[in-house]
């Protein structure tokens, strides 16, 4: 797949605060990309260069091999869902969706034809003549999706798109979002701060912290390989042991050595990062001799549904511990609080990353 | 229903009084405006003879068409540097002073800002005539106008401007086609606020007058007559701009409601 | 296009005419005041300061002390009748909020004289309350209620309420209703909650009313002439005479701007007052 957007070194500065700090992605052609990450880490403002609302002080952005920071905001093939919707208030469905076709010049039939096939593309036919207040909060965001998809762009931006919805509704317009991207075969470029959304509406996902690229990647990716302390903190939930890098592992402070795969200098300061579904509680020491296992005492038990989470303490470590166990599991059936178990998971399941700053200790504790 | 509790009762007669206080004196000319005999001391009769005798009377017309000149003159200027005053504070950090300049012309004893710009023109050696009422007129206009415009803007979702940008549209044509339509209402509404205030303005207009009734409004008619002393006219002219008053700003209160939210 | 060049589109204009016609013209009552009366009425340039010595003459310095002690009691009768109304209004149901409210500030849209002229219609001689005291036979002879201090505070407290209710209003209506529960439920009768609770959470507004109040009051004109009937003076009315009486400018301009100074204290001692407020919580 070809590039549709390509960015090198994007820096952008508030007075002192660094909202982008050479951002470098390429985004391929039909890929429904997320740009993912906490509040303040320069998402929205990375999605506000390419409309063209921010110039960057520094980098290049173009779109099909073309400098798109030299085209004007209102000449960019590039539209916008904005996170208020942005609905024009004194127009009504019809309007508000017709009027960038207005912009180009486009009349009569066309104009007429145009409108009413991207409104009925969101299954909106009936409401061409009410106002946006008289919409609900789904309606209105179909009405800027319509807006937004009518000038057939080459690329779509789509700030906090589901933000506004409640719980339900934002699993359905998930759905309907992906269904959208591939009827219309149009790059969507997604900003969001919830991982679950990005991870289950993109195709790749960029994961950004401080103005930072942190990592690129498919969910996937990220999910099971992740490059630092954040990512794998950010995504999903995740249990941290700190210690040292060892030769085939992370040594924790009373030797004990937690084996595992991954990047870190060694006789560096180390993480040993595993997910809590992959974790085993048994009743007694496993005898597979590879796997890790630690000692653990349960400190709390809540059921939900499918599985059962186990919150445990484990002394050695000097942590608590996060297990997702299977319900139908015959050895968690007579867990209680207070009792001493065994925590195992085999060496695979567990990352080694590296633990530089101050400050990713301080997350964790 | 449910009891209400003595204090609440209390609360409430007080406010009826207050109410009375109000509106009491005002209903007392409506009344008295309708009296055949025009005197406060007995009804004789429903007449609307003392409208009548003002329809006859030359000096009314020329101060009311004075007026009129003024007014529209004066709210139609205001309004445009009003709002265009609004929409570039809206661009600046919040400033004092400039909060300060635009609350001064409200706020200010209106016998200041008379002689202080009776004083002006003086200096300048300008004429004066129904050109200086507007001129002064103009001043607080803009403030009141820009106060109710900015108040609208609060309410503005600016990203509607970068939708439309976004969408193809030129900076002007946005003004024209989004900005300017969404924000009508509190142009309208401030618009109709200061034509309110400038048909009933009396003392700058009386300062920056100049002499002779080719510049006489009608607030200073009004004034004339009533040193003159009570007479059954002035009930029935106050009675017509109690009722021009009252409907222009529920005119313009309708208009500027905020857009309730589904 | 530049911001900069869009600003001053947008801001020029208006900020000029303000600057032509309100701060320039400041600046010459300014500068008039330094100046003397010429023979004929004219202005003569010669820079002194004499007419701010005039000022504090007791004749016209009692005037001033006589403006101020009617603004205040102006305000404070203005406080104690429109503070239970705000309040009522702002604890009505949400519905009948804005009407009651409309109610209370649609006078204020109306001409002034004629809501003054109202009051003389009321309290002359041959007036409304006079007649019904006689038909009462309450007095034979018809009360002097027009032409004095207790008519002229009528007529101001009647012009500026609105002012006083608008503030209070605003300022009620964002309290959380839950602080004055919190108050009941933690034993303090209604009215003790309303002293502890709402009136110290209102005081910015109270400042503000007061002063909304208190301004134009001092600087009227119009209501000491037409219900002071010319005996009772303030300093609104000393600046007229000023200018189209005795055509000594340069001395009404001295007073005016006195006036423009307490006016300035007011606004700076409330400012001075919120700042504190929201230094100490």
């Amino acid at each position: 797949m070809s590039a549709v957007i390509e960015m090198q070194g994007v820096s952008k500065r508030f007075g002192t605060a660094i909202a982008l700090d050479a951002v470098s992605l390429t985004i391929r052609e039909n890929e429904f990309y997320a740009l993912l990450g906490p509040s303040g880490c320069g998402k929205t403002t990375l999605l506000r260069v390419l409309a063209g609302f921010e110039t960057p002080d520094e980098g290049d952005v173009s779109l099909d091999g073309k400098d798109l920071l030299a085209i004007r905001p209102n000449r960019r093939p590039v539209n916008m869902m904005f996170q208020s919707y942005a609905l024009f208030p004194h127009l009504n469905v019809f309007n508000n969706v017709a009027y960038g076709l207005r912009m180009d010049r486009v009349r009569g039939s066309e104009l007429e034809a145009r409108t009413r096939d991207a409104l009925a593309m969101v299954q909106l036919d009936g409401l061409e003549g009410r106002r946006p207040n008289q919409l609900s909060g789904g309606q209105r965001q179909r009405v800027a999706l319509a807006r937004a998809l009518v000038k057939r762009p080459r690329v779509l931006l789509l700030d906090e798109p589901l933000a506004a919805l409640d719980k339900k509704l934002r699993g359905q317009m998930q759905m309907e979002l992906k269904r959208l991207q591939h009827a219309v075969g149009i790059t969507f470029i997604v900003v969001t701060h919830d991982q679950g959304e990005a991870m289950e509406m993109a195709d790749r996902i960029a994961l950004m912290r401080d103005g930072r690229n942190e990592q690129e990647g498919t969910p996937e990716e990220l999910y099971e390989r992740p490059a630092s302390h954040f990512v794998a903190d950010f995504i999903g939930d995740m249990n941290f042991f700190a210690g040292t890098r060892g030769a085939d592992g992370v040594r924790l402070e009373t030797g004990t050595i937690l084996r595992g795969h991954g990047d870190a200098g060694a006789e560096s300061p180390a993480w040993l990062a595993v997910r809590p579904e992959k974790l085993v509680i048994a009743q007694a020491r496993p005898a597979h001799a590879e796997d890790n296992a630690l000692e653990a005492e349960v400190v709390d038990i809540s059921y939900s549904g499918q599985h059962l989470s186990v919150r445990l303490r484990v002394p050695e470590a000097d942590a608590l511990v996060l297990a997702k166990v299977d319900t139908a599991d015959p050895n968690v059936a007579e867990i209680e609080r207070g009792q001493t178990l065994w925590c195992c998971w085999p060496p695979s399941a567990s990352r080694i990353l590296p633990r530089e700053s101050y400050s990713e200790v301080r997350e964790n504790e | 229903m449910a009891k209400v509790r003595p204090e609440r009762q209390a609360l409430r007669a007080h406010a009826a009084l207050v109410y009375l206080f109000l509106y009491g004196p005002i209903a007392v000319l409506v009344v008295l405006s309708f009296n055949e005999s025009g005197l406060p001391t007995a009804w004789t009769g429903f007449s609307t003879r003392w409208y009548a005798a003002l329809a006859g009377a030359a000096d009314i017309h020329r101060a009311v068409l004075n007026t009129l000149i003024v007014a529209v003159s004066a709210t139609a200027v205001a309004t445009i540097l009003g709002t265009l005053l609004a929409l570039g504070l809206e661009r600046l950090k919040p400033r004092a002073w400039i909060d300060g300049l635009m609350f001064v012309p409200m706020i200010v004893p209106d016998i200041v800002l008379a002689i202080a710009l009776l004083s002006f023109y003086t200096l300048l050696e300008m004429t004066l005539g129904l050109h200086s009422i507007i001129f002064s007129h103009i001043v607080f206009n803009i403030a009141f106008v820009a106060v109710v415009v900015r108040a609208r803007l609060r309410n503005f979702d600016k990203s509607i401007v970068e939708a439309s940008i976004d969408l193809g549209a030129s900076e002007v044509g946005t003004f024209w086609r989004i900005t300017l339509p969404v924000i009508a209402p509190g142009v309208i509404a401030g618009a109709l606020i200061a034509f309110t205030l400038s048909i009933d303005e009396f003392v700058i207009a009386f300062f920056t007058a100049g002499a002779g009734p080719s510049s006489t409004t009608f607030p200073m008619l009004i004034y004339s007559m009533i040193r003159f002393g009570v007479t059954p006219e002035i009930n029935a002219i106050a009675t017509i701009v109690l009722f021009v008053s009252f409907t222009l700003i529920l005119i313009s209160q309708r208009i500027n409601r905020p857009v309730a939210n589904p | 296009m530049p911001e900069s060049l869009r600003r001053a589109l947008l801001l020029g204009p208006g900020l000029t005419w303000l600057a032509l016609f309100l701060v320039v013209p400041t600046a010459t009552v300014l500068l008039y005041s330094f100046f003397e009366r010429g023979t004929y009425g004219g202005i003569d340039t010669i820079l002194n300061i004499e007419n701010y010595v005039r000022a504090v003459d007791p004749l016209y310095f009692g005037i001033l002390l006589k403006s101020l002690r009617i603004a205040a009691v102006v305000t404070a009768v203005a406080l104690v009748i429109g503070y239970p109304v705000a309040y009522l209004i702002a604890t009505a149901p949400k519905r009948l909020q804005i009407p009651l409210l409309l109610l209370v500030m649609l006078p204020f849209w109306s001409n002034y004289l004629i809501r003054t002229y109202a009051w003389i219609v009321l309290l002359n001689r041959e007036g409304l309350i006079n007649n019904a005291l006689r038909w009462l036979g309450l007095v034979d002879e018809p009360l002097s209620l027009l032409y004095n201090d207790t008519a002229l505070v009528i007529g101001l407290v009647y012009g500026y309420l609105p002012f006083m209710v608008l503030p209070l209003y605003a300022s009620i209506a964002r309290l959380n209703p839950e602080i004055r529960e919190a108050a009941t439920d933690l034993g303090a009768s209604s009215l003790r909650g309303f002293w502890t609770v709402t009136v110290p959470l209102t005081r910015q507004a109270i400042a503000a009313g007061c002063i909304f109040v208190f301004v134009p009051s001092i600087g009227n004109f119009i209501t000491p002439d037409l219900l002071g009937g010319g005996r009772t003076k303030m300093i609104g009315n000393l600046i007229y005479d000023q200018f189209l009486k005795a055509r000594d400018w340069p001395f009404g301009s001295t007073l005016a701007l006195i006036l423009i100074g307490v006016m300035m204290a007011l606004l700076f001692l409330q400012a001075w007052f919120v700042n504190r407020q929201m230094r100490h919580g």
